[in-house]
């Protein structure tokens, strides 16, 4: 069989985008059609969309689960929680990443391959099992508090899990380097020659950095933050593990939601929601990436 | 600049610490004899003992098992769909439907994974109701949903290389003669085959790998093995996880030792490949 080259293309094409539209696109459709249904106790637990009375269909609109959403206050602290979860671990990220990435694209050329795959080497070992490591790092009889105790620097055991600071460092950790990795790429760009330049017109090595070096990088900042802060404000493993009982992150509520209260609705509706608060950081982040392949 | 790049350095050394100390320490209390991990029994250990439980532990192996079968599943169906779109976003100048397909092979790798677990499971469930397939929740689900995040990965992965190459090779071959499929078959695959290769591995890890999507839509009796080490390590540490663990690190780390000769080979042969070229030129 011969296929014209326009024929070709097309399929090229045409099948990843069916594929893509049925399994990612079309379900956010079935997600917000069932954040706006009822429970009910049948199979599937929600109320269809119609009704029939009397041989006449109703539109079945029920607006319940997100009034619940914004009236409970613990979904709107959850939210809160989230949020500001996502931005002090992507600040932490930024604090230790930029200058990881900064002394990478400033090695030699022969010590930068092995330097990123040093950075990148983890990230093919199990996640969830870098994270459980770290409960036998923070626990109370763990290798933190054992070592800490051993120097006599504490008397007591420090509580470190099932705080806040331990889903920064789960965080922090577990997405480290896609913070680097975009931020590499945008330092190995840099031209050097502005910096020598900076410093023959007397400027200070700091104030060469404030002022050529980081402007220059913001792209590759930007991304590698939204590389963090998106998928941080849905974090389940991280939290669940290490984190507060009392303090739940939105992901986990909606996790509990859907298999612990069966509550199809409210949990579409959860997920509605933290979706509406991602899309302008998702939109960003893919203008940046449309914008960084068509300058390569 | 020389506090600067000290201060770099200094970071650097401690972020590497900070990325490899956990494994370390999980390697190390796999050989520890006490059932509380981190306390270490200096008397009974080093031990190979929870390495012995895990042979036995059927739980664990049938686990491993589907994880492999799905993995395997996942990397090769997604490796198809990755590279067409790949090839159609670096190819193809532009098409309809061109920044529908670039958003959606980028929204998967930082959705949330809790909303795209639910919108999946949504989805089948609707499915079953509609069409009736697929029938109940299980490794077909689980698979279908693998491949679908995993393509975007691979995607990424194949489209960059191809935007790093020129068009001259395959534009070449067109001038010759060669229909495109001919072009795609003979020039460009095995230009960009290390990519490919590349991103089958990535995807096989994010398979093997995933929790809360394959949670979602796994059903009664499928567990993978992501499903059996969460549900052992929700509360607290177990030691045959930590030996579990040691043996993955291990797979991973020879894979990546191989893989990484493997391609400085690749990358020796071409290179005297094209002296000789040139030479041949001369």
């Amino acid at each position: 069989m011969r296929l014209s080259a326009r024929t070709g293309r097309r399929l090229v094409a045409g099948i990843p985008i069916l594929w893509l539209l049925v399994l990612f696109l079309i379900p956010f459709v079935i997600v917000f059609r069932i954040s706006i249904a009822d429970v009910r106790l049948a199979i599937p637990p929600y109320t269809p969309l119609v009704s029939w009375h009397h041989g006449a269909g109703h539109l079945e609109l029920h607006w319940d689960a997100y009034q619940f959403l914004f009236t409970d206050p613990l979904y709107v602290s959850s939210y809160l929680y989230s949020l500001k979860v996502a931005a002090v671990s992507t600040l932490c990220c930024l604090a230790l990443g930029y200058p990881m990435a900064y002394a990478i694209a400033r090695a030699g050329p022969g010590t930068r391959p092995l330097l990123l795959m040093l950075i990148v080497l983890p990230f093919w070992t199990s996640f969830l099992l870098r994270v459980y490591a770290w409960i036998g790092l923070l626990n109370n009889n763990g290798v933190i508090n054992n070592v800490l105790l051993y120097l006599g620097v504490i008397r007591q055991p420090l509580a470190l899990m099932q705080t806040d600071f331990a889903v920064y460092i789960g965080i922090v950790y577990s997405y480290l380097p896609f913070m680097i990795l975009p931020l590499y790429a945008n330092l190995e760009k840099h031209d050097l020659a502005l910096l020598e330049a900076a410093a023959d017109l007397g400027a200070r090595p700091w104030r060469a950095f404030l002022a050529v070096t980081l402007p220059q990088s913001l792209p590759g900042i930007f991304a590698g933050a939204l590389l963090v802060f998106i998928p941080a404000v849905g974090e389940y493993v991280i939290p669940t593990l290490l984190g507060r009982p009392d303090q739940l992150m939105i992901g986990r509520v909606l996790s509990d939601e859907f298999f612990e209260n069966r509550d199809w609705p409210v949990a579409s509706a959860v997920a509605i929601v933290m979706l509406a608060l991602l899309v302008v950081p998702i939109l960003l982040l893919q203008r940046l990436e449309r914008r960084q392949l068509g300058a390569q | 600049m020389r506090s600067r790049r000290l201060f770099a350095r200094g970071a650097l050394i401690l972020g590497l610490v900070f990325l490899y100390a956990p494994i370390v320490s999980l390697i190390v209390f796999s050989f520890n004899n006490s059932r509380l991990v981190t306390v270490w029994d200096s008397v009974h250990s080093p031990t190979l003992k929870w390495y012995g439980t895990l042979v036995h532990n059927g739980q664990i192996l049938d686990a491993a098992w589907l994880s492999i079968r799905i993995a395997l599943t996942a990397a090769s169906c997604s490796v198809v769909l990755g590279t067409l779109a790949g090839f159609a976003l670096a190819r193809f100048s532009q098409f309809r439907g061109r920044l529908l397909l670039a958003g959606m092979t980028t929204a998967p790798i930082v959705m949330p994974e809790v909303i795209t677990g639910l919108s999946l499971l949504l989805l089948f469930v609707a499915l079953e109701q509609l069409i009736g397939w697929p029938r109940g929740l299980g490794a077909v689900t689980i698979a279908l949903a693998h491949i679908t995040f995993c393509m975007a990965y691979v995607t990424v992965v194949v489209q960059s290389r191809l935007t790093g190459f020129d068009e001259s090779l395959e534009e070449a071959a067109m001038d010759l003669g060669a229909r495109p499929a001919t072009v795609f078959l003979r020039v460009t695959l095995p230009l960009i085959l290390p990519a490919i290769a590349s991103g089958w591995l990535l995807a096989f890890t994010l398979s093997w790998d995933d929790l809360v999507i394959t949670q979602f839509v796994a059903g009664p009796g499928s567990s993978t093995l992501p499903m059996v080490i969460f549900s052992k390590v929700r509360f607290g540490v177990t030691p045959d996880v930590n030996a579990l663990a040691t043996i993955l690190v291990l797979i991973v780390a020879t894979g990546i030792v191989l893989s990484t000769i493997w391609m400085r080979y690749q990358q020796r042969r071409r290179e005297r490949d094209e002296q000789l070229a040139a030479a041949a030129n001369l």
